[in-house]
């Protein structure tokens, strides 16, 4: 919660000293969107290039998650139908769970980034969302596209499009045959995640 | 929709909702699933056994550049069967760019081995025949995966057969250049594979089901490539508001 806080205050201080929105609106804007996600892709860019070991940096994207994402609401979604019937200890559990093994799995990828730079292009608003689309570019490779989902309920963002690919469409997927294979049971899926 | 509602009736109705929007049997348009997921299975064998062994030598033995440079050959050949597919679909910009890509990379390019068009904006801009017929309006049609070449659909594979019978280069060879041809073709897309082989790897032996997320994945992918264009800010509202579909329940 404190986190949204200072994010909020520093977002609006930003949009102060640019003065580039001289009437500041309390609703969330598509300056705020693509602030938000300038200064996640600032902070993700900076533990990458910061020389710490792996796990370290895990950790790291971890708490940057955390505070830039929706992770109870994420989780939610990817447990699908599971969701209704868990206690809410069950739900916090595998959220915890959920969060690490995100922040491991797209960690591992996040070394093609070293040297690399995501800039953030345009947003735009479609309905409750807002679309913040950027470019990545890697060393030696050909630029490519991300767009990040912000909503304008929780004013954090819920997906990650990589060239069109949505990366909670497949965690959905994901999470979904490995709740098949622990028979259909949160808590032993949840095991299986860590 | 219901942003009025009181607080405790979103967090009950999210709880609801957010399992109906779980992935259902009926997601995909996948009508051959059973057959597809045999291919997929003989695909991942041949690529354990064949494929992956084959592009880690020629990734380990070969150096960067010249593997680079063979993968520009072949990409710089591919060149004009996409120009006529550009004319096809009347976007007759991205020919003239193509166009202009070819003869700059066959020249100064030395033959395609090396790529400067990509460094005066001139950068690569995929067109195959699939997409021709989805600019024509031919639905995308069911889910497939043929033999080796993997993850297609009705629409694509047909774009496929087409584009083989196309080729305006192979045309022009005799048999000796287009072995070449399919030689450097194979040598490219070991690259590919050795290049992005921890990404490939991940999906295709790391996931708990590795058919879903390829399916998942190519669709996902092939979507976007064709609904938005390379040159961003263009004709986007085109794309499927389908999309959003995920996003409008989130929290509802």
């Amino acid at each position: 919660m404190s986190d949204t806080i200072l994010g909020r205050r520093t977002l609006l201080g930003m949009m102060a000293a640019t003065a580039t929105y001289p009437s500041v609106a309390f609703a969330f804007s598509e300056a705020e969107a693509s602030a938000l996600i300038n200064n996640a892709v600032r902070e993700i860019t900076t533990v990458i290039n910061s020389g710490k070991s792996e796990s370290q940096m895990y950790r790291e994207f971890e708490r940057i998650l955390v505070s830039y994402a929706d992770m109870p609401n994420i989780a939610r979604s990817v447990l699908g139908p599971p969701a209704r019937t868990a206690s809410s200890s069950q739900m916090s559990a595998f959220t915890r769970a959920f969060q690490t093994y995100i922040a491991d799995k797209y960690g591992a990828r996040f070394r093609e980034f070293i040297g690399g730079e995501i800039t953030v292009n345009s947003t735009q608003k479609i309905n409750s969302i807002y679309e913040v689309r950027c470019t990545a570019n890697l060393r030696g490779e050909a630029p490519f596209a991300i767009t990040f989902i912000v909503h304008e309920r929780s004013e954090k963002f819920i997906d990650l499009q990589i060239e069109g690919i949505s990366l909670l469409k497949s965690e959905r997927a994901e999470i979904g045959a490995m709740l098949d294979k622990a028979g259909g049971n949160v808590d032993q899926l949840t095991a299986s995640l860590s | 929709m219901f942003r009025v509602l009181p607080h405790i009736i979103l967090t009950a109705s999210a709880l609801l909702v957010a399992g109906c929007s779980a992935p259902g049997a009926g997601e995909f348009n996948d009508p051959y699933e059973d057959v597809n997921r045999s291919w997929h299975e003989t695909n991942t064998i041949i690529d354990r056994g064949v494929i992956d062994p084959v592009s880690t030598a020629y990734g380990t033995v070969v150096p960067d550049p010249v593997r680079r440079g063979v993968s520009n050959v072949s990409d710089t050949l591919s060149l004009p069967g996409m120009v006529v597919n550009d004319v096809l679909q009347l976007q007759l910009g991205d020919a003239v760019h193509n166009t202009a890509r070819f003869a700059l990379n066959a020249t100064l390019g030395i033959g395609g081995l090396f790529d400067p068009a990509s460094e005066v904006g001139l950068e690569e801009r995929e067109s195959d025949f699939g997409e021709t017929l989805h600019v024509w309006g031919v639905r995308e049609g069911a889910y497939l995966v043929l033999p080796l070449y993997g993850p297609s659909t009705e629409r694509d594979a047909a774009g496929l057969l087409v584009d083989i019978a196309l080729d305006p280069v192979g045309h022009l060879l005799g048999t000796r250049e287009r072995d070449l041809r399919a030689e450097l073709k194979a040598a490219e897309l070991a690259d590919t594979r050795y290049r992005y082989s921890d990404l490939y790897e991940s999906v295709l032996y790391e996931s708990a089901d590795s058919y879903s997320q390829m399916r998942l994945s190519y669709l996902d992918n092939r979507r976007y490539a064709l609904g938005v264009p390379i040159v961003p800010n263009e004709g986007e509202e085109e794309q499927s508001t389908a999309t959003y579909d995920i996003y409008e329940d989130f929290y509802e």
